[in-house]
């Protein structure tokens, strides 16, 4: 075996009692490593036949620490490991993290323009990088493989943007306390016009594999159907609450990054179930492009893209090679990072998932007090112990996927 | 090369096995954190694992040949990989994919396992956070040449 010298975690056994009968039900543990759980859920199921009687999610499998972590780093810093958490969506974390430390500083009304613009250009651009994986995924578990090609095809060029404006493909760390990391580089402008131009066949395709399909409706009509006052008493958030006739999102409702200038709107459905969210989903694709499209519009007008205050933004690069003062500022943002007044604040984004929320403290130093997190789909997850009994395991799947929980953010 | 009627070739029959082997790396369904999302892009057409002839991904572990281990791995999950591990049938691979999964990566704390190695035998770590799909299909060939030389897996750890 190993012989690294490092502290080991001798693993302990698992519980025995993974299959037992009592009665006509028998208990049965779905996951935590399962094709179509979308990642390390446990869900304990008591079944008769092949109906759930009872399903009690078991999660923590993939629990990071994350919020602890983040108490150890500065607070520019603090959002490399807050990107991870939900690894679909690393920009919403990213943005709505800055967001809140920006109340807590005060800075909340002079971010510049052309920062606020690119933040909704990246927002949009892993929301609809997000659902691309969802519905790939979506599509698997149903069984129709096909869509899962083309949504990782469009995924591919919008990753290949953030790749060029932020250096990584999937945690890109582009947005930043007070704006984003640089402005955006030579030619990616023909690039996202490129993408402009794909997106609406794109869509087509996607539409044209799944919504007509007799046997995909047949799968998702009616199944986990969620009521507008369950909803609401569930906690659920984003697509899965709009799919149920609730028109909130926090977009309208709370603006931020200048949201209320865009013109959009909120796609809902009555119906609450897997077919109405999936729906919805679509719509909110088309949705994004249409906030990409006046995005693109503004994006022809330069400006600054970070924060003019030598507190907290550090100097251009190029001044650094040129001027002592430059490079000690430079040094000491680097090596100190910035202090934020004590205080708390809360912030909140539209996630591709819903209302996510970091609320955070500080007692006045260069590190975070206390990050909590609002994650959407722990509370979008918890309603499948409520719309799971009376189903088939089988629909089970589908639930799971209709409700799309990523679990970094779930556990984190 | 071209082989006419009546013509044959000679091969050592382990050398046939392991070509064969080596061309069906069948890897478990198994996603962990940010990297299997990754890992899911290699199958995607941009990179397609297929051609390598891995493209099968097995949900269950006494069918497949390959554990990519993608992600961090929290001290809660990491009984279900040692026991995942311990179900899939010899000879098998490892391939640690991504900072988290060889060494805990950012996250040195109370919850993350440091580094796969100390639960399960590593046979290709990939750097990054997450790798590249690329890296992770360099990986899958560099296990393919360690089962063309005769590797049986595990190797790094009982050297």
């Amino acid at each position: 075996m190993s012989t690294t010298e490092r502290p080991t975690t001798p693993p302990e056994p698992m519980t025995p009692e993974i299959v037992s009968r009592e009665g006509n039900s028998m208990v049965l543990s779905m996951g935590p490593q399962h094709p179509s759980t979308h990642g390390v859920l446990q869900i304990m199921l008591e079944i008769e036949g092949e109906t759930v009687v009872k399903a009690e999610p078991e999660i923590g499998y993939l629990h990071t620490g994350i919020e602890k972590s983040a108490e150890n780093l500065f607070w520019t810093q603090a959002q490399t490991v807050i990107e991870r958490m939900d690894y679909l969506a690393p920009e919403s974390n990213a943005l709505c993290y800055a967001l809140a430390t920006e109340r807590l500083l005060g800075i909340e009304g002079k971010i510049p323009e052309r920062a606020q613009t690119i933040r909704v250009l990246f927002s949009e651009l892993t929301r609809m990088a997000s659902h691309c994986v969802w519905l790939g995924t979506h599509g698997i578990d149903i069984g129709a493989i096909t869509v899962f090609f083309y949504c990782f095809d469009l995924r591919e060029n919008l990753l290949d943007l953030q790749e060029a404006a932020g250096g990584a493909r999937m945690h890109p760390n582009y947005m930043r306390i007070g704006g984003v990391n640089g402005d955006l580089p030579q030619g990616f402008l023909d690039r996202f016009d490129a993408l402009l131009e794909k997106f609406p066949g794109r869509m087509r395709d996607l539409r044209g594999l799944l919504q007509a399909n007799p046997i995909f409706q047949d799968r998702t009509i009616d199944v986990g159907t969620l009521t507008p006052e369950e909803a609401v008493r569930w906690n659920v958030t984003g697509p899965a609450l709009r799919a149920s006739g609730i028109a909130y999102d926090v977009r309208r409702a709370f603006p931020y990054c200048g949201f209320e200038t865009y013109e959009f709107d909120v796609p809902t459905r009555t119906e609450g179930d897997a077919y109405a969210r999936f729906l919805v989903r679509l719509d909110e694709m088309e949705e994004s492009y249409k906030i990409l499209k006046q995005v693109r519009k503004r994006l022809d007008t330069p400006g600054a893209v970070m924060i003019d205050d030598p507190k907290i933004a550090a100097p251009p690069k190029e001044t650094i090679a040129l001027s002592m003062e430059a490079l000690i500022h430079h040094f000491k943002i680097v090596s100190e990072g910035f202090r934020v007044p004590p205080g708390d604040a809360y912030a909140s984004v539209e996630s591709p998932r819903g209302e996510l929320g970091y609320y955070i403290v500080s007692d006045g130093g260069n590190r975070p007090y206390r990050i909590r997190t609002r994650p959407p789909s722990l509370y979008n997850l918890q309603v499948l112990k409520h719309i799971a009994p009376g189903n088939l395991i089988a629909d089970l799947v589908v639930m799971i996927g209709s409700l799309d929980p990523v679990f970094g953010e779930v556990d984190r | 090369m071209e082989v006419g009627p009546g013509h044959f070739l000679l091969a050592k029959l382990d050398d046939v096995a392991r070509w064969a082997q080596s061309s069906s790396v069948w890897p478990l369904t198994m996603g962990l954190a940010c990297c299997a999302i990754e890992m899911m892009t290699v199958t995607a057409p941009e990179y397609d694992i297929a051609r390598l002839g891995s493209e099968v991904f097995r949900s269950s572990p006494r069918q497949a040949d390959l554990m990519i281990v993608s992600g961090r791995v929290a001290q809660k999950m990491a009984p279900v990989v040692k026991r995942l591990h311990d179900q899939m049938a010899d000879p098998k691979w490892v391939i640690s994919m991504g900072a988290c999964a060889s060494s805990g990566g950012v996250f040195d704390n109370y919850a993350v396992v440091q580094g796969v190695d100390t639960i399960v035998p590593v046979d290709v770590y990939v750097p990054g956070c997450p790798p590249t799909p690329d890296g992770l299909l360099y990986a899958v060939n560099l296990i393919q040449q360690q089962i063309r030389e005769g590797g049986r897996g595990g190797v790094l750890a009982r050297g």
